[in-house]
């Protein structure tokens, strides 16, 4: 067990700490006087905290403190591709000619960055065998709803606008609701006794009033859909599109032709495959990939090669329009480029060792864990709480008591066609040593499971925190300091 | 999660595939979930409910309800319109994990066709399926 002994510190809530008028750094003199403000405009101001700046700092070290991440404990999180993120890749985000950037500077004063921007695009097609990008979503869920607006426009634009799409139950879980934000019926698929999409059940539902599928490959059991091609024929023969969520990308990366696949739009994670950091509630960057037939539906402003310089156009008439201010998450493009220039050709290694390091880990539980679908996975393994639940341990249980063994939870409940779902992704980032220790860890909880379940309905034991109510959290929750 | 056999399925409503109930009241339909359904689902946290006078078709989604572990749409068993929604879930979702064929009822419905309550399944057929 790695375990965790040390000396954590209690720490009171900001709203705890402070003095009135105490304050991080003195305020310059201002130069103009103070002039009254319409009292419509203003009103009781907000609740803050006066604090020093050391106050601040050491508030927010010490909580840093509690948390498990990527960068303290292996963070197997399945669906979330929680790799570590080379320190390189905020080192080039934070050299000052790119940091301080001002998103309004003329195009002849930023053409490094916009041919930053231009060549990412370039390299994500690339990798994707897709002919078009743009880097503008700010996150997974945008890029879904870019990818929805295009499928839009695509059928509007022949005249003929769809009101349905198809979603495998096997989809990643914000699939429906991009496709619901963008006014289409989602119309659920049930995948095959395989785990994977059968065409018949695709054949079965696809008319010339659904839009296309929306699927994501691999899908959320870790398992390619190894029909895909006929998927996408069955798909394409009835007028509708393929959309696939670039959510499971860190399987495929520089082994999969996208466009061989039939896909015709694509968003990737930047803040996943392509190793920045996540998991904070952002930023993120969600890049949209499409063939060329659908490019000219692209958001605004795209960057063209003009002449021998890059500019900014928005003369698309198709487009979808704008989607996020300026250009996305620039800084987030940064870490996506540096890590790319970083790998180079050894991208498509990336996924072979996210994908062998899932099956490693997949055989050395499946003797100890129920396994729904025992066949070589990609880049993540599915268990379920089966055989503990006959010992009353759920794997709500099993979750919370890997955080005794050092180790951050794995996802748990989805996806949810399986009862009772353990999610593992332990990425390519892993070393041997360390999956070992992770099954070690899993291999005793089972155990434990048998000869004393109560051990595991307590835990955690060591955790800062032990078992959070998270059903009070969810039903009342305190959004106030 | 509790055994089948400590769960409780009154004989005297009718249930489906999805985990619905549903029980004849006058000329309405009083619908919630099966005690297996919330048994399943866990805690439950929320429970988005539609708007009285929605006309909603038998197998199409009239909400969702939200556990700890996931958010999960709810079918109609019976199409209609509804006349009537559990406010009181509001601010006591709970009421679906305790008393889910009691105050943890969710929507009234007049039914469009009253026969579709006979093609759900009676109490043993729905145990039989809950076996497998």
């Amino acid at each position: 067990m790695i375990g965790t002994t040390g000396l954590i510190f209690n720490e009171p809530l900001l709203w705890e700490l402070g003095a009135p008028g105490r304050e991080a750094f003195s305020q310059p003199a201002r130069e103009v006087p103070e002039q009254p403000v319409d009292p419509d405009l203003t009103g009781p101001g907000p609740d803050f905290p006066d604090l020093s700046e050391l106050e601040i700092v050491r508030h927010y070290t010490r909580l840093s403190q509690w948390n498990l991440s990527v960068d303290s404990v292996m963070y197997p999180l399945g669906s979330c591709t929680m790799k570590y993120n080379p320190k390189t890749n905020e080192r080039q985000a934070s050299l000052p000619g790119i940091a301080s950037a001002h998103p309004l500077l003329p195009e002849a004063m930023s053409q490094g960055l916009l041919r930053l921007i231009f060549d990412l695009e370039q390299w994500l097609a690339e990798i994707t065998g897709l002919a078009a990008v743009s880097l503008q979503p700010a996150a997974g869920a945008q890029g879904e709803l870019t990818g929805m607006l295009i499928f839009h426009a695509h059928h509007a634009s022949l005249g003929r606008p769809r009101t349905k799409i198809l979603i495998p139950d096997t989809a990643h879980g914000t699939n429906p609701a991009s496709a619901a934000l963008c006014g289409f019926t989602a119309v659920p698929v049930r995948s095959g006794p395989q785990g994977i999409l059968e065409p018949q059940a695709v054949a079965d539902l696809m008319d010339e009033e659904t839009a296309g599928i929306m699927l994501t490959n691999p899908n959320t059991l870790g398992l390619f859909e190894a029909n895909i091609r006929q998927v996408a024929e069955i798909v394409h023969a009835k007028g509708g599109l393929v959309y696939a969520d670039g959510a499971n990308m860190n399987a495929v990366l520089g082994v999969v032709d996208m466009s061989a696949m039939g896909v015709d739009v694509l968003h990737l994670n930047l803040h996943k495959t392509f190793s920045t950091p996540h998991g904070g509630g952002g930023p993120g960057a969600g890049p949209v990939c499409v063939t060329a037939k659908l490019a000219p539906y692209l958001p605004v402003p795209r960057v063209v090669q003009a002449g021998e310089r890059l500019a900014w156009r928005s003369d698309f008439p198709l487009s979808v329009g704008r989607l996020h201010a300026f250009y996305g998450n620039f800084g987030i493009l940064v870490r996506a480029y540096s890590y790319i220039l970083s790998l180079g050709a050894d991208l498509a290694q990336v996924s072979r060792l996210a994908v062998l390091n899932a099956n490693y880990i997949q055989a050395g539980l499946k003797q100890d864990y129920h396994l729904p679908h025992d066949r070589p996975c990609m880049h993540e393994c599915v268990f379920t709480d089966q055989r503990q639940l006959a010992h009353k341990v759920s794997a709500l249980d099993i979750a919370k008591r890997l955080i005794d063994y050092g180790f951050h939870p794995p996802t748990i409940y989805f996806p949810l066609v399986v009862s009772g779902a353990l999610m593992i992704e332990p990425t390519e980032s892993e070393t041997k040593e360390t999956l070992d220790h992770f099954i070690a860890a899993m291999r005793a909880i089972a155990r434990e499971a048998e000869q004393n379940p109560e051990l595991l309905h307590q835990a955690p034991h060591h955790a800062k925190l032990r078992r959070l109510d998270e059903v009070k959290a969810a039903r009342k929750p305190c959004l106030m300091g | 999660m509790k055994e089948i056999s400590e769960l409780h399925f009154p004989e005297n409503l009718r249930y489906s595939t999805d985990h619905e109930w549903a029980r004849p009241d006058k000329d309405l339909f009083v619908v919630g979930i099966s005690d297996y359904a919330q048994d399943r689902l866990g805690d439950i946290v929320y429970v988005d409910l539609p708007a009285t006078g929605s006309k909603i078709k038998k197998g199409a989604d009239f909400g969702s309800v939200e556990s700890v572990k996931a958010v999960s749409e709810l079918f109609m068993p019976i199409g209609g319109e509804v006349v009537a929604v559990n406010t009181q879930l509001g601010d006591t979702p709970e009421l679906v994990n305790s008393e889910p064929y009691g105050n943890g009822w969710m929507i009234k419905v007049k039914p469009g066709d009253p026969g579709e309550y006979q093609q759900l399944m009676d109490q043993k057929s729905y145990l039989d399926t809950l076996k497998g």
